[in-house]
């Protein structure tokens, strides 16, 4: 999978809980899910179970709390997807 | 953890304590109950002359037995009142039969999911007579205090 089938899926996972829309218009690597989309601190957990499904992969809390911008998620993703 | 416990390691104290008792309890599920006193404070404004019980109210019940009760069981001994706190995160219920004064209610609720410390379920209110009062879904948290706070 390349890098921008990847941040094309996240993206499609994360905008159900995006409040501002203007962030992910402008979506890239820096993009804070927190800052920049407003995403609902709760629904960080609904990004990672989605994720989870997604790429069928296993995500424990110490990558979960790494996942709070879109750089460190793609890095978690591709982690996983490697070590599967 | 007993039942009793569970209820005794809430947050939440009277007037705003809406558990009775937890009847079930296991990984899945939960099962409590609650009788609305006719003292309760909100019957004075809920309405003028004509107490009914308001649906935040109904929604705060189906929160407390079936997240937070849940969440206390299901965070084991982890949990400690003292380090941790909890937040509704969201809620979408849908209501069906009024609740009056000195009327008990039954709530269930089933676990959709509960990971990184989010506890997110269905959950149903009845009534004594097994009739369907609210029904929806909700979630919430469970998180340390801030030390420095």
């Amino acid at each position: 999978m390349t890098k921008e089938e990847l941040l094309s899926k996240l993206k499609t996972i994360i905008t159900p809980y995006v409040q501002n829309t203007k962030g992910l218009e402008s979506l890239n690597e820096n993009t804070d899910f927190i800052k920049d989309l407003e995403i609902n601190s709760a629904n960080l957990v609904d990004v990672v179970l989605d994720v989870e499904d997604e790429f069928d992969i296993q995500i424990d809390n110490e990558a979960m709390e790494k996942m709070l911008t879109v750089k460190a998620s793609l890095l978690v993703i591709e982690e996983k997807l490697e070590a599967k | 953890m007993t039942k009793k416990e569970i209820i005794q390691k809430l947050p939440y104290t009277k007037p705003f304590l809406f558990v009775d008792e937890i009847v079930e309890v296991n990984e899945d599920h939960i099962k409590g109950n609650y009788t609305f006193l006719h003292n309760e404070y909100f019957y004075k404004g809920h309405f003028k002359g004509n107490p009914v019980t308001p649906g935040v109210i109904l929604t705060e019940c189906m929160a407390q037995i079936g997240m937070a009760c849940f969440g206390i069981f299901l965070l084991k001994d982890t949990w400690d009142q003292e380090a941790w706190n909890v937040a509704m995160t969201s809620s979408d219920i849908n209501f069906y039969a009024p609740v009056f004064p000195g009327e008990k209610v039954y709530v269930e609720a089933d676990k959709v999911y509960f990971r990184f410390n989010k506890l997110k379920c269905n959950v149903a209110m009845y009534n004594s007579k097994n009739v369907l009062v609210a029904k929806g879904v909700v979630a919430g948290v469970a998180f340390k205090n801030n030390i420095e706070k």
